[in-house]
C-alpha cells in the first residue's frame, strides 16, 4: 500500500498560515464557516489579488487576519461602514465582509440597514451564535428569549432579532440562512452571493459551546449542532417575517434573490453621465 | 461659476466652506464622506456637486462614525479622502480616528468649530475643540492640526493638510471656525501647475516581501492599497510589522506606539508653521489662531501705534504645537498674551511652553470673538 503523505492542505491558498493556530474554542463553529468560505472562493475561481475581506470585532472578526488576500480588521461593528469607502472608491473589488451578530446588528446595526438601502455591492457573512462569545458570553441582540448569559444571569427579557427579516425588510438583494450543519448548502450559498450586485446578506447559525452553549444545556458543540439538526427545517423562498428562530424551530434556505441597480453602478454611471455633458459643453 | 473639470484657477470671491472643498479638489481629493451639520454643510453640498465632475465620490453616510469609516475605507482603496464636520460630529468621528492613527490612513478631517458642548450654538463660533483634536480618541497618539483664519487660508491648508497626510500618514485635521467657514473673501486659488501635490509613498519591494508597517528612515511605511496585489493586513490591535496582531507583545505595543508618536514629534521643524509679526523685539507678545489672529494682529499695531512694544505670533499648525516658536519669544517677551474663544485650552500649551515668562488669558465665547479693543486692552495691562 502506498501511503500519500500530504504536505499541504488543499485549501491552505486561502489562508494565512502563519497566522496559525487560531484562537477559536473546540465545538466553535467559525472554522465551518471559513471552510465553507475556502471552498466557494476555490470553486469560484477566485481572484485573490481583488478580493477584500473586512471584519469587525468578536470572534469570528479575526476572519479577515486569516485570510489570505487583503484584508481590514475594524473597529467593532464599522466593517460595512469602512466596505462602503472601499468598494466605492474602488468598484472593480470583491468586498466580503466575516462578522459577528453583535458586531453587525448591535453596534454596527445602523450601518447595516444604511448599506442594505443603498444596495452597495457588500457580501455580508454574519455568523450568529447568539452571544458576545469573545467577551465571555453576554447577552447580544440575537440571544433567544429567556437565555442564560452572563449578563442575564435570570434569563434574557429581551426580543431578538429575526436577521433575515431585518435584512429582507432593509433592502438585501440576497437574502439566505444557514445552520454550520449545511457545509454544502451554505458553500453554494456563498458562491451564489458572491456573483450576485448589490447587497447580499448570508446568516449562519454557529455552535458557541464554551460560552453559550454550557450555560443552555447545550454543553458540547456536538450537542448544539444536534439542537441545530432537530429544530432545522429547509424551505425556499418563504417569508423571511415568518421565520423567527425558536428553540425547536429554525427556518434555513434562501428567502430572497432579486436584482436590483447597485449603488456604486448608479453612481458611477451619473459621474459618466455628467462628464459626458460637460464634454459636450466643451466643444 | 465656471471651471468644470478643472480647478478654478484664477481670483474668486468665495466662502470658506467653498474654499476649503476646492482646496481639497485641488490636493486630488477624489472621495468626500459625511453627513450634514452646521456650520460645515456647505462642503458637502459643494462637494456633492464638485467631486463628480472630477470622477470623485461624494457619499452621505448615516452619521459621523461610518463617515469617518469610510474615508478610511476609501484611503486604504487608494483615493485620497476626507470628511468635514462640526463639534457634535467630531465627537463621533473620535472612534475612527484612532483607527487612521493606528492603520496609518492618510486622510483629512475638517472641523467647523462652533460653541459646545454637546449640540451647544450650532450658528456661532468657537474654539473649543482644540484639545479634542488632539487627544478626542483613546491612547497615546500624534496627529497634525491646521488652523486657517481666512477664507485664502481655508483653500490653502485644506491643499496643505492632503500633502502632510500623504507624507506622514496621519489623519490630519483643519480646525475652521463658524466665521472663516461662511465669510465670503477674495482667494486666489494656483494653476495646477504651480500646486505642488504629494502622494504617499508606495512599495519599491515584490509583494513577497512587503511589510505593510515597516517603516522607512523617515518613521513612515510606504503604502500598498488594496487591489494592487500586496495581500496585506491591517488592524486595528497592536501589531507587528508584518500587520498581524500582537497583542500580548509589550516590546511590540511599545515599538508601534513610540513610532506613531515619533513620526509626528521627530518630524516638527518639518511640519510647524508660524506666522510672526513684529515678534523680534516685542515685550508683550499675543499668541492667537484662527480668526482671534485678526482682531489679535489689528490690536498689536494699534499698541505699536501707542508705542507698546507689541506682537503677534500666530501658530498655523495648532498640533504639533509649536514648541520652539513660543520658548524662543518667552525669552524675551515681559509677557505673552492668549485670547481664545474657550474657557482656555491652547494657553495651557502656551503657559507650558513659557516657562517662567507670564501669560495672559483672554477667554472670550458665546457670541462674536475678541474686538481689537478687548485685545489691545489686556496688552497694555501686561506691559
Amino acid at each position: 500500500m502506498v501511503v500519500k503523505e500530504i504536505l499541504e492542505h488543499p485549501l491552505s491558498k486561502y489562508l494565512r498560515t502563519d497566522m496559525m493556530p487560531h484562537i477559536w474554542c473546540p465545538g466553535c463553529g467559525n472554522g465551518i464557516v471559513l471552510n465553507c468560505f475556502a471552498h466557494a472562493l476555490d470553486e469560484l475561481k477566485t481572484d485573490l489579488d481583488k478580493l477584500v475581506v473586512i471584519s469587525g470585532i468578536g470572534c469570528i472578526g479575526r476572519t479577515a487576519g486569516y485570510t489570505n488576500t487583503d484584508s481590514f480588521h475594524t473597529t467593532h461593528g464599522r466593517s460595512i461602514a469602512f466596505a462602503t469607502g472601499v468598494k466605492l472608491a474602488n468598484p472593480e473589488l470583491d468586498i466580503v465582509i466575516v462578522s459577528g451578530d453583535g458586531d453587525l446588528f448591535a453596534i454596527g446595526g445602523n450601518h447595516f440597514i444604511h448599506a442594505a438601502r443603498r444596495n452597495i455591492g457588500i457580501k455580508v457573512l454574519c455568523v450568529n451564535n447568539f452571544n458576545y462569545g469573545m467577551t465571555g458570553g453576554q447577552l447580544g441582540p440575537t440571544t433567544p428569549l429567556d437565555a442564560i448569559t452572563t449578563t442575564s444571569p435570570y434569563g434574557n427579557s429581551e426580543h431578538p432579532f429575526n436577521l433575515v427579516h431585518l435584512a429582507a425588510a432593509s433592502g438585501a438583494t440576497y437574502v439566505a440562512r444557514w445552520t454550520t450543519l449545511h457545509v454544502r448548502r451554505l458553500t453554494q450559498s456563498i458562491k451564489k452571493m458572491m456573483q450576485k450586485e448589490g447587497f447580499c446578506f448570508i446568516e449562519v447559525i454557529s455552535p458557541c459551546p464554551e460560552v453559550f452553549g454550557r450555560r443552555n444545556k447545550l454543553r458540547t458543540g456536538l450537542d448544539m449542532m444536534e439542537m441545530f439538526k432537530k429544530a432545522s427545517v429547509v424551505e425556499s423562498f418563504s417569508d423571511p417575517a415568518k421565520a423567527e428562530i425558536t428553540s425547536d424551530r429554525i427556518v434555513v434556505g434562501e428567502f430572497i434573490d432579486i436584482e436590483k441597480l447597485s449603488y456604486e453602478k448608479l453612481f458611477h454611471e451619473k459621474i459618466a453621465q455628467i462628464n459626458e455633458k460637460t464634454m459636450e459643453q466643451v466643444s | 461659476m465656471s471651471g468644470k473639470r478643472s480647478l478654478l484657477s484664477g481670483a474668486h470671491f468665495l466662502n470658506g466652506d467653498v474654499a476649503c472643498a476646492e482646496g481639497a479638489i485641488a490636493a486630488g481629493c477624489r472621495f468626500f464622506a459625511g453627513y450634514p451639520i452646521t456650520p460645515a454643510t456647505e462642503i458637502a453640498e459643494h462637494l456633492s456637486e464638485r467631486m463628480p465632475e472630477f470622477g470623485g465620490i461624494y457619499i452621505q453616510m448615516e452619521d459621523e462614525i461610518a463617515s469617518m469609516a469610510a474615508v478610511i475605507g476609501a484611503s486604504y482603496s487608494g483615493l485620497k479622502s476626507m470628511t468635514a464636520t462640526s463639534g457634535p460630529g467630531f465627537s463621533l468621528m473620535q472612534e475612527n480616528i484612532g483607527l487612521a492613527v493606528m492603520t496609518e490612513a492618510p486622510c483629512v478631517i475638517v472641523d467647523i468649530m462652533r460653541g459646545g458642548p454637546s449640540t451647544g450654538q450650532p450658528t456661532l463660533p468657537g474654539q473649543q475643540d482644540v484639545m479634542q483634536a488632539k487627544w478626542g480618541s483613546h491612547g497615546d497618539y500624534e496627529i497634525i492640526a491646521l488652523s486657517p483664519s481666512s477664507v485664502q487660508e481655508m483653500f490653502t491648508l485644506t491643499f496643505e493638510a492632503f500633502n502632510l497626510a500623504e507624507t506622514y500618514r496621519v489623519p490630519t485635521m483643519l480646525l475652521g471656525d463658524e466665521i472663516i467657514a461662511h465669510m465670503w473673501e477674495k482667494v486666489l486659488i494656483p494653476s495646477p501647475e504651480n500646486l505642488k501635490v504629494v502622494n504617499r509613498k508606495k512599495p519599491k519591494v515584490a509583494p513577497a516581501e512587503y511589510l505593510p508597517f515597516k517603516p522607512d528612515d523617515d518613521l513612515v511605511p510606504s503604502m500598498a492599497c488594496f487591489g494592487e496585489g500586496y495581500r496585506f493586513h491591517a488592524t486595528g490591535l497592536t501589531h507587528n510589522e508584518h500587520g498581524y496582531p500582537q497583542t500580548q507583545s509589550s516590546e511590540t505595543q511599545y515599538k508601534l506606539v513610540r513610532r506613531l508618536c515619533e513620526k509626528i514629534r521627530k518630524n516638527a521643524d518639518r511640519i510647524v508653521k508660524v506666522e510672526e509679526i513684529m515678534v523680534e523685539d516685542a515685550d508683550v507678545v499675543v499668541v492667537a489662531y484662527g480668526i482671534v489672529a485678526r482682531s489679535a494682529l489689528s490690536a498689536v499695531r494699534k499698541a505699536r501705534a501707542e508705542g507698546i512694544k507689541a506682537g503677534l505670533l500666530r501658530p498655523i499648525t495648532i498640533w504639533p504645537f509649536p514648541e520652539t516658536h513660543v520658548a524662543d519669544i518667552a525669552k524675551h517677551a515681559k509677557a505673552i498674551v492668549v485670547p481664545e474663544m474657550n474657557c482656555g485650552q491652547l494657553v495651557r500649551e502656551v503657559e507650558r511652553c513659557a516657562k517662567t515668562t507670564p501669560v495672559a488669558f483672554l477667554s472670550k465665547f458665546g457670541e462674536e470673538p475678541h474686538t481689537p479693543l478687548e485685545i489691545l486692552e489686556e496688552i497694555r495691562r501686561n506691559n
